[in-house]
């Protein structure tokens, strides 16, 4: 429309067609390679998703048909502590599983990466890093059994250990007393994710321009200047990705806490997905399990988003400021 | 990156604080490291062995019965071979289902193509819980509960939401000259699917399938409420299930936990170069 004033419309024709013919030849008609993923995505996620949500207002025992209860299942959820508990366990476990293997795989991937890769050479760095991403390839089923192990009140190698150092009065029931247990899962769950930001952060830090460090170090920056001002600050993008996979994941825990202590003793260690899963398959209350998912779900998708917000606008900021 | 690195920064070379730094990583290593060396340890000794010495001693003499017995009580072998086939046949179809929809999403930019990526990064946020219940009374319905069948079809769609959404990405950039050439040759979408575009990713799609490899080796949750019969089950559902079992002393226990770590540590060296490149394309899980 603007172009009134400039070419004529019979030269903008000619280009739209020519556009046009060329545009079909490659644009249009890719459409077919969706089907066969689209079906299985029906089959497998959207009409399940649907129908659990359409179960959570209803009363099911998974057999029969489901009785139309309205939001009375949701309303349950709020009264009821064991939700309400549920979801307090898995705010230990976001610290657990996201802020502190994050805090502590951004120091370890900085030193790995700004001293002991300098100093004793990238081989010693990346046995350093395989090292500590060993636990994230394990099994989760295998992860409860050398922990369930280890733990063991009565044949656990950890207490057998404070026994023989003169420590026996230290030795617990680790997963069994309901006091330890979730401190317990917290310990482990660090054990278990602490790889995965060592290797993402090491990885982002490749990016860096060795030039600021020399520059800064030209300045006299400390070590600690360094790694705030430069190390902290360039990474934003891995750190955003590690802590948004890292609280995810803790909100979706499952096999862990299945192995190690199926929820207990005395729902001490019972997060979301478990209760849901009770529900689902020991207790035949289908319909309130539903709730619980949808809840769970809820929360993932809007945390998902408002992470990814976050993200975008800072990033935006960025490109404002014409910062990197 | 190695000699630009080092070359950068000669003098801190001779830093006093050269060495604590050192052992106080070499430590942290070690503490976790240390549960998976206990449990090897352990797994090699004999009962009475256990019984006298500790956790903690060496084993005074070979023992792989434990091992042995634990093998032939689960039928290990059935369930590894389980494992590989789901595993296997998850990877290459989910990067299949993965290639189809991104060469739609990416490169043939398809109408409405952000709602179709919205939609695979929430199935890829969606916690299995809620799909978990409707899977289970469908597959039923459709006598496909306690099958490898239900469980290789979940797998690769879940599997191939995230290899949907990662490719969408990686296509979205592919080299329009390639595309041009190949239409100009008079190539049709399929064949320039297949004598294109897949050979030119193929090393992101081999990423992806050691993804999708290891993920469905690893999963427990859905494999644990769909295979309930010995004979179906995998290795991760075999080892968790036996938790807390009566029959499962100490050494047992820890050689159980051997077996089922090996595999694992297998892939983990096999795969190591892919992984380490894959990781850092951005995982989402």
């Amino acid at each position: 429309v603007e172009g009134r004033t400039g070419p004529s419309t019979r030269d903008l024709l000619q280009k739209a067609w020519a556009m046009a013919t060329q545009r079909s030849k490659r644009h249009g008609g890719y459409a077919v390679f969706l089907i066969p993923g689209v079906l299985a995505s029906i089959g497998v996620i959207v009409v399940p998703l649907v129908m659990t949500v359409w179960i959570s207002f209803t009363r099911w025992q998974g057999i029969g048909s489901p009785e139309w209860i309205g939001l009375a299942n949701y309303s349950r959820l709020v009264r009821d502590a064991n939700f309400w508990a549920s979801f307090g366990h898995i705010l230990s476990l976001i610290l657990a599983m996201a802020v502190v293997p994050t805090l502590v795989g951004l120091v370890l991937a900085a030193v790995l990466f700004d001293y002991i890769a300098k100093v004793f050479g990238n081989r010693t760095a990346s046995v350093f890093r395989s090292g500590f991403y060993l636990p994230q390839v394990l099994p989760v089923a295998v992860t409860g059994i050398v922990w369930g192990w280890i733990l063991h009140p009565s044949y656990g190698a950890l207490n057998k250990i404070l026994d023989t150092v003169g420590l026996a009065s230290l030795a617990r029931n680790w997963l069994g007393d309901p006091k330890y247990a979730l401190l317990s899962v917290m310990a482990i769950m660090v054990w278990v994710q602490l790889g995965y930001p060592v290797v993402m952060f090491m990885a982002g830090l490749q990016r860096i321009d060795p030039e600021l460090y020399e520059a800064a170090d030209l300045d006299g920056a400390t070590w600690w200047q360094r790694f705030r001002r430069i190390t902290v600050y360039l990474i934003r993008p891995e750190f955003y990705v590690v802590l948004v996979t890292t609280t995810i994941a803790a909100l979706k825990i499952f096999g862990q806490i299945f192995v190690l202590t199926r929820g207990g003793p005395s729902n001490a260690t019972l997060v979301p997905s478990y209760f849901a899963y009770k529900n689902f398959f020991e207790n035949a209350n289908v319909g309130y399990g539903s709730a619980i998912s949808t809840v769970l779900t809820l929360i993932i998708v809007v945390l998902a988003f408002v992470f990814l917000r976050i993200q975008t606008r800072d990033q935006r900021l960025n490109q404002k400021t014409g910062r990197a | 990156v190695s000699t630009s690195a080092s070359a950068a920064s000669p003098r801190r070379r001779t830093g006093p604080a050269r060495y604590p730094v050192l052992i106080v990583l070499i430590v942290l290593l070690l503490l976790v490291v240390s549960p998976l060396l206990v449990v090897a340890v352990n797994a090699i000794k004999s009962p009475a062995d256990y019984a006298t010495h500790g956790p903690l001693s060496l084993p005074r003499s070979l023992h792989l019965s434990g091992i042995v017995d634990f093998w032939n009580r689960v039928n290990f072998g059935r369930k590894l071979l389980n494992s590989l086939i789901v595993s296997v046949v998850v990877a290459v179809l989910g990067v299949l289902l993965s290639v189809l929809n991104a060469y739609a999403l990416g490169i043939g930019r398809v109408k409405g193509r952000i709602w179709f990526l919205v939609f695979f990064l929430v199935a890829n946020l969606l916690p299995q819980e809620v799909l978990v219940y409707p899977l289970y009374y469908l597959s039923k319905s459709l006598q496909l509960y306690d099958s490898l069948t239900a469980i290789i079809i979940i797998f690769t769609v879940i599997q191939s939401a995230f290899g949907t959404y990662l490719l969408s990405s990686v296509y979205a950039e592919f080299p329009t000259e390639l595309l041009d050439a190949a239409a100009v040759d008079g190539a049709g979408k399929w064949r320039t699917l297949w004598r294109v575009v897949v050979p030119v990713s193929r090393p992101t799609l081999a990423v992806l399938f050691t993804f999708f490899f290891i993920w469905t080796w690893n999963e427990f949750f859905l494999p644990l409420i769909f295979l309930v019969t010995n004979d179906n089950q995998t290795v991760p559902v075999a080892l968790g299930v036996l938790q807390g079992d009566r029959l499962m002393d100490a050494t047992t226990t820890s050689a159980s936990a051997l077996i089922g770590i090996l595999p694992a540590m297998i892939f983990f060296l096999v795969f190591q170069r892919t992984l380490t490149r894959g990781i850092t394309a951005g995982a989402i899980k």
